[in-house]
């Protein structure tokens, strides 16, 4: 949109001129900036907290799915090389991503442990083990594991193939859902903010409709007339964002706290609130930025008649 | 200087404004455009800054096509030319000063030849000595001049005047015009759209009447013609 010819030889002089000139008019149309940068403000700090709860449900999302896995239970007649035969026809397939043996002693002794105390009670099947020897199967894309098990089912000694049938269906159904929906709420909200601003800033340039009147007269180009609302703009965003980040960086420190202990042992992983929150704070700057440089241009287009 | 061919308007809403004008003005010329309220006299001289393109027929401005002329091209010509309303267009929260200085300032001047010619040109309408005042502390003659200050402090080749001294009254409408003449006697072209039939029967010049968007009427030294 932007004259580029004009933008790289434009003197340091004019530039001063710009940023002096979007200063003063946020100075002078004080009610006006607070609206503006409130609007910002409101969108962003929802933005940002939706941001940082789908954030942390895909992560909760992809440890689950990592954790996904194939239990093929080894027919006990099997003997050695079908147990080798079985090992090389699963690897062969080409969505597997890994494979691992888990003979009847580790599968049993996996069970006591996790079940604690009362696990004491199985340990009388050391004796006489009824468990079977296990590969673990794991997919290269989660997705894949309901295809993988039921080509499996179909093959020589393997008794048995459990993936958690239907829950996973479920959760995989469930997970892409959530972010789908999340992502069509954060891009509807953006786009409430850009018209709000371009509404808000619209208000600040009508005011200034006279000062937009002479420069085209006497001969200002339009990027000259349009670079100071286009700084204006871009600093709404920015002071806009600085409660928001503040406030979602803040929330998520004590959420973490607060939470992180809590959740230890249900699988959940929060994100660590040391890259997060800086990340979700440059975010939401930029955000800003874009939000508010995006509504002053379209607000002062109409005056340029381009 | 300017030269007009076959020029028609017809705006949006159906209304023809200009209705085939052909005329030529010489550099250094002043002429009058006369005709009735709605004759198409602001859509002639608007045609002229280039604030409305001719919708068939060609304008050319020092050579220039102006109905052919890009966007982006369009404030280089406007450097050229000065433009003064009825209503001033002052901008009240900047002093006499500053509002001579922004029309420098916006074609990015050097700031070195800002000063002097904004002094010298408030010298040449004589308010010199009112140039730290605000227009609000002026009477509407002054805010006038700081207006016409505005419009020839970059030494335009054209001035273009819609309706100067629609909102003076008599006394200060001559101290304008005799800006006006004075800016003439230095070479520039002079176009005035007006409807003070004293002035234009007094201090004689080219009349062009518009009636019904075509010139009716074209003579050297005219008279205003029309009985208010």
């Amino acid at each position: 949109m932007m004259n580029k010819e004009v933008i790289t030889d434009m003197k340091s002089r004019t530039l001063a001129r710009h940023f002096r000139e979007s200063f003063k008019s946020l100075a002078r149309n004080g009610w006006m900036t607070f609206a503006s940068a409130s609007a910002v403000t409101v969108t962003l700090i929802l933005v940002g907290v939706f941001f940082v709860i789908m954030m942390n449900l895909n992560q909760v999302a992809t440890t689950i799915e990592e954790d996904v896995e194939i239990r093929v239970h080894i027919d006990v007649a099997a003997a050695e090389e079908d147990q080798e035969n079985l090992k090389n026809e699963i690897e062969q397939l080409p969505q597997v991503a890994s494979i691992d043996y888990s003979n009847k002693k580790d599968e049993l002794s996996n069970l006591i442990d996790s079940l604690g105390d009362e696990g004491e009670a199985f340990k009388l099947f050391e004796q006489d083990n009824p468990l079977n020897d296990v590969f673990v199967v794991k997919a290269k894309n989660p997705a894949d594991t309901m295809g993988i098990a039921k080509q499996i089912e179909d093959m020589e000694y393997a008794s048995k193939v459990k993936y958690g049938q239907g829950s996973v269906e479920k959760l995989f159904s469930v997970i892409n859902l959530s972010r789908n929906v999340g992502l069509v709420l954060i891009i509807g909200l953006l786009f409430t903010a850009m018209f709000l601003i371009s509404n808000t800033i619209k208000i600040t340039i009508v005011s200034r409709s006279k000062e937009i009147e002479i420069m085209r007269l006497v001969g200002a180009t339009n990027s000259f007339i349009r670079w100071p609302f286009f700084l204006e703009g871009l600093w709404l965003g920015i002071l806009g964002a600085i409660i928001p980040v503040a406030a979602v960086s803040t929330i998520y420190y004590y959420a973490y706290d607060y939470l992180e202990p809590r959740l230890q042992g249900h699988f959940i992983q929060l994100l660590e609130v040391s890259p997060f929150i800086y990340q979700v704070g440059a975010l939401l700057i930029i955000m800003g930025a874009l939000i508010g440089v995006w509504g002053s241009l379209m607000s002062v287009r109409k005056f340029l008649k381009i | 200087m300017i030269e007009m061919k076959n020029v028609y308007k017809k705006y949006r809403n159906g209304v023809t404004a200009a209705n085939g004008i052909d005329v030529k003005i010489k550099q250094g010329e002043f002429a009058y455009i006369v005709g009735p309220s709605g004759a198409g006299k602001s859509t002639f001289v608007k045609m002229m800054y280039r604030e409305e393109k001719p919708t068939s027929g060609t304008i050319t401005l020092n050579g220039i096509n102006l109905g052919e002329l890009k966007n982006t091209k369009v404030p280089l010509i406007r450097r050229n030319i000065g433009v003064v309303f009825q209503d001033f267009k002052l901008l009240t929260k900047l002093s006499v000063y500053e509002n001579v200085a922004f029309a420098l300032e916006v074609i990015e001047e050097q700031p070195k030849n800002i000063k002097k010619k904004v002094m010298d040109t408030l010298e040449l309408v004589g308010l010199k000595h009112k140039a730290r005042m605000l227009p609000t502390e002026l009477s509407g003659g002054e805010q006038q001049r700081v207006s016409i200050a505005r419009s020839i402090v970059n030494q335009p080749k054209l001035v273009i005047a819609d309706e100067p001294t629609g909102n003076l009254d008599p006394d200060t409408s001559w101290e304008i015009m005799n800006i006006f003449e004075e800016i003439n006697t230095r070479g520039t072209t002079v176009l005035m759209a007006t409807h003070n039939k004293e002035i234009v029967n007094t201090i004689k010049h080219r009349v062009i009447a518009i009636e019904g968007g075509r010139i009716v009427r074209d003579e050297q030294r005219g008279d205003y013609g029309y009985e208010i």
